[in-house]
């Protein structure tokens, strides 16, 4: 089968292309758009926000979610912000320099239209959330406060304490249940997505298990919205919640979809290392703490080693025996380099025994010189909560110690592929927020997750989704058709198959064995041995967690383990395609770092003093493109490739000095 | 390492009776969080033969409102200020008996052990908590000045994660510090003030339907909230509602 990737971006100059485009969008009359009926699957930033838009437009909407309640969704614990090209402090920032900046961060590998177009929205999305009653801070004067955050040289994030995705989704959710309450929503909570329903080619449905009851059933519509997050969870470990999975987006590749730079990961720089093989999930420590914590190491392996037997205390180690790394290798953005890049920096002093917590892997978060200079009640106000968090964790009081920090998954760039109209190769099947590919390229900047789940969700899909629509008759499927009994009849076989297993070892014993498999040869560095490495072992993997997974009791019920097996069970197919990707992908950009490909002595930009030795080394002439990954049952995924077009931009080495 | 008791509330399907069982939780690392303690002793329960203890959780960092459960008798523990995924184990101490049971409400059945359903504290929010905006209407962000303090005042009651501590941690389960809250965060705010009356009459008048309690103020649910949201709150609800009650009653 060949499938042309057309990505329907729009013509003319880049700055008119949204406006030109929503101009050309079809329109669908108020009468008619209630005959249309749209699915929604996930509740966060982004299905939430178009879930509550589509329904204030006048479409019947049905919003699934697997919490028992909308507002649960991960979107709730970004902790540091939004961006938005406002301007308002008069520092220079503008749409262009946001769009600019996005591009950039994510080292040259994003479509050009779509992220200006993202930064022409961002706007629109500040002033919506105000209006919603969503608490911003402020400054005295009653205006909006902003703060700078990696990757930028101006303020532009705005914030809520330290919870502003929950203040966002609390927003989002609110508009939600105003559409539920005026009729316009149905919402099915602890409700899981197990399948996309196909007609002729188009999706038009989904199988659905009921979590309390364990019935399977299936909706049919006129269109399907996935806005399902990402995929973080494939390595065990990570900041996502312990609910997030692949499982809907693996679902639709399945049936056709393609999946676009699975390998594209991002390694948040700010988490608490890891303690024990019994841990379940990694805390991030927002982004925002690095306006004002230094980052260090000591420069001595002998201090390192005294400061893990706790024979010292960080606060004694004098400030000519410290390496503030990124203050040293980075000097125009320090602490506020882009989190690749200050990802790869803490591993490299770790991986030269430099390393502080008892592990050998952590590095130091220090406020000492922010609490000097400002005094610790202005410190208390900027990040109290965040202070807080870090104490109940690790029982230590980061006004008095330095935080211990290190790497952790934290956000996935790749996703489901889509075009212009957030629709991917799959006629009907939209994909909007963390769980399509489009707009952060291989490194996302913090605060551009919020700001694009609430593009798509607020701004974009409302239009775009009538280009689709506009060609369809309403209600012409369902659920009594055969492509739906089928499906459903598909759904419940597997489900079945999992609970019959009755083999000896527990879910997550498979899930940590995959995860710490993806850590070491998918993680922060990969190379060719260790991803041909995995690409054999998960196979057999997989093959014995179809013969010894243990689901205790049965299906028609409320049954944690099964739901965690079915998730599983979807990792372990996917990230052979996310190492399939890893491996083909010969370049390093942005959260993907080869091993092979890096900058050496004797580059010329090295030479130059553009960049330093061992940062990542992009391959434009080969790699400037977008990776779509088909699936093929019990054989290695076929690529097809996307050229990115530059119309704008000059690619350039992506400098940070 | 830590060797535990565990008294713990089985409760196959909503129908049936429910009881509590003894279970050891030996070797469990301090460091490890009290829902990391359960995974461990659910792989054991698992690996002879046994269904594990079923609760809810999600993002395990204390801000979705996901986890709920009572720990020796108090809801998210007796810890100030935390959920329960934020309880780590070395605040227990060696030989310990912990008594863990779900949320209780007469509007929260349980679905499952320590799994109970909370779609009631939707229905509230859904019957008015929120300002009425089309998406796309909105006017500039900066067009609206709001005072620092009343910003602030709107973020405290807006911290509320919705995981129904408050409920049960009072004698009459009542939704009032959780309806208060939301009451509270919008009508701080310019933005909320059109709807105010009309809100607050709507979601008092949905938490009542449902089944919740009423307030005889005795402060536990402060106590219990995560995110120490004060029970000022009520007091400003409760005169919204009756200003609120006046002017339907006059007008009508």
């Amino acid at each position: 089968m060949s499938i042309v990737l057309d990505s329907k971006i729009p013509s003319g100059p880049l700055d008119q292309k949204w406006s030109k485009h929503k101009m050309d969008s079809k329109l669908i009359n108020p009468a008619n758009k209630r005959k249309f009926t749209i699915l929604v699957v996930g509740s966060g930033l982004a299905g939430g926000a178009a879930a509550a838009t589509l329904a204030e437009l006048g479409y019947k909407v049905k919003c699934f979610c697997y919490q028992d309640s909308p507002r649960r969704a991960h979107s709730i614990a970004a902790q540091g912000g939004i961006n938005a090209a406002k301007n308002y402090q008069n520092d220079g920032d503008s749409v262009r320099r946001l769009f600019y900046d996005t591009i950039k961060g994510g080292d040259f590998r994003s479509r050009e239209a779509n992220v200006h177009r993202l930064a022409e929205v961002s706007t629109n999305i500040i002033d919506q959330c105000v209006a919603q009653g969503v608490p911003f801070a402020r400054e005295y004067g009653g205006l909006l406060d902003n703060r700078s955050f990696g990757g930028a040289q101006v303020s532009r994030t705005f914030y809520a304490r330290g919870q502003t995705g929950q203040q966002l989704l609390i927003g989002c959710y609110q508009a939600l249940e105003k559409e539920v309450h005026k009729g316009g929503v149905q919402m099915f909570p602890r409700t899981e997505m197990l399948d996309v329903v196909l007609v002729d080619g188009h999706a038009k449905g989904i199988v659905v298990r009921d979590m309390v009851t364990g019935k399977i059933s299936s909706h049919s519509g006129d269109a399907v919205i996935m806005a399902t997050g990402g995929y973080g969870n494939v390595f065990f470990l990570s900041t996502n919640a312990m609910g997030c999975n692949v499982t809907a987006a693996w679902r639709a590749a399945r049936r056709g979809a393609l999946f676009a730079n699975p390998c594209y990961t991002q390694i948040h720089p700010t988490c608490i290392p890891v303690s024990g093989d019994y841990q379940s999930k990694l805390t991030l420590m927002s982004e925002s703490l690095r306006n004002d914590g230094r980052i260090w190491v000591p420069k001595s392996k002998e201090i390192a080693e005294k400061l893990r037997n706790k024979q010292i205390l960080p606060d004694s180690v004098k400030d000519e025996d410290r390496d503030y790394f990124l203050e040293r290798k980075y000097p125009s953005f320090g602490n506020l380099s882009p989190r690749d890049i200050s990802s790869r920096a803490a591993k490299e002093c770790c991986d030269d025994g430099r390393g502080v917590a008892p592990t050998g892997l952590g590095v130091y978060l220090d406020f000492r010189d922010a609490i000097n200079r400002l005094g610790e009640p202005a410190i208390r106000a900027r990040y109290g909560n965040l202070f807080q968090m870090y104490d109940k964790i690790a029982g230590e009081d980061p006004y008095k110690q330095p935080m211990m920090i290190y790497p952790a998954v934290h956000y996935t760039m790749g996703g489901l592929w889509v075009d212009y109209n957030l629709m991917s190769n799959v006629p009907g099947l939209h994909v909007l927020g963390e769980a399509n590919f489009s707009d952060h390229g291989a490194n996302r900047l913090g605060a551009s997750a919020l700001m694009q789940g609430l593009a798509d969700g607020y701004f974009v899909i409302p239009t775009t989704i009538a280009n689709y629509l506009a060609t369809q008759t309403p209600g012409k499927c369902s659920v009594n058709d055969d492509a739906f009994k089928q499906a459903e009849a598909e759904t419940t076989a597997r489900v079945n198959k999992l609970v019959g297993i009755k083999g000896k070892r527990t879910v997550d014993s498979f899930h940590r064995e995959l995860g710490l498999m993806m850590w070491d040869n998918c993680g922060m560095a990969r190379n060719k041995t260790g991803l041909e490495e995995n690409i054999r072992r998960i196979p057999e993997i997989r093959e014995e967690f179809w013969n010894n997974v243990c689901i205790p009791g049965s299906g028609n019920m409320a049954n944690m383990e099964l739901e965690k097996a079915g998730r599983v069970a979807d990792f372990l197919e996917f990230a052979e395609t996310m190492c399939y990707d890893a491996l083909a992908r010969e370049e390093s950009c942005g959260g993907h770092f080869r091993e092979e490909y890096q900058t050496r002595a004797g580059d010329p930009d090295v030479d130059s003093g553009l960049v330093a030795p061992g940062e990542a080394k992009r391959d434009d002439a080969n790699f400037a493109h977008v990776a779509a990954w088909q699936y093929n049952e019990g054989q290695a995924p076929t690529l097809h490739k996307e050229q990115l077009q530059y119309e704008e931009v000059k690619l350039s080495v992506r400098s940070y000095k | 390492m830590l060797n535990l008791t565990l008294k713990v509330w089985r409760q196959k399907t909503p129908q049936d009776q429910g009881s509590i069982e003894t279970y050891d939780a030996k070797n469990i690392p301090e460091e490890a969080s009290f829902l990391e303690m359960l995974d461990i002793v659910n792989g054991r329960i698992i690996e002879t033969g046994g269904e594990p203890i079923h609760f809810d959780h999600d993002c395990r960092e204390g801000i979705c409102g996901m986890c709920s459960l009572t720990i020796n008798g108090v809801p998210h523990s007796k810890e100030k200020g935390i959920t329960t995924c934020q309880v780590h184990m070395r605040k227990f101490q060696e030989g310990d008996t912990i008594w863990i049971e779900p949320f209780r409400a007469r509007a929260f059945p349980v679905i499952r052990d320590l799994i109970v359903d909370r779609s009631a504290m939707d229905r509230i929010i859904a019957s008015g908590g929120y300002i009425d905006v089309r998406t796309g209407s909105a006017v500039d962000a900066n067009s609206l000045p709001i005072p620092k303090t009343d910003a602030d005042s709107a973020f405290d009651a807006a911290a509320c994660i919705g995981c129904g501590a408050c409920i049960a941690a009072c004698k009459n389960s009542s939704a009032m510090l959780f309806t208060a809250a939301k009451v509270s965060h919008l009508g701080h705010l310019p933005q909320g003030q059109p709807e105010r009356d009309k809100r607050v009459l709507a979601m008092v008048r949905q938490m009542d339907a449902e089944g919740f309690g009423n307030c005889t103020n005795q402060y536990e649910c402060e106590a219990a909230c995560p995110k120490e949201i004060s029970v000022d709150h009520i007091a400003r609800m409760n005169r919204d509602f009756a200003t609120a009650l006046v002017k339907e009653q006059l007008l009508s």
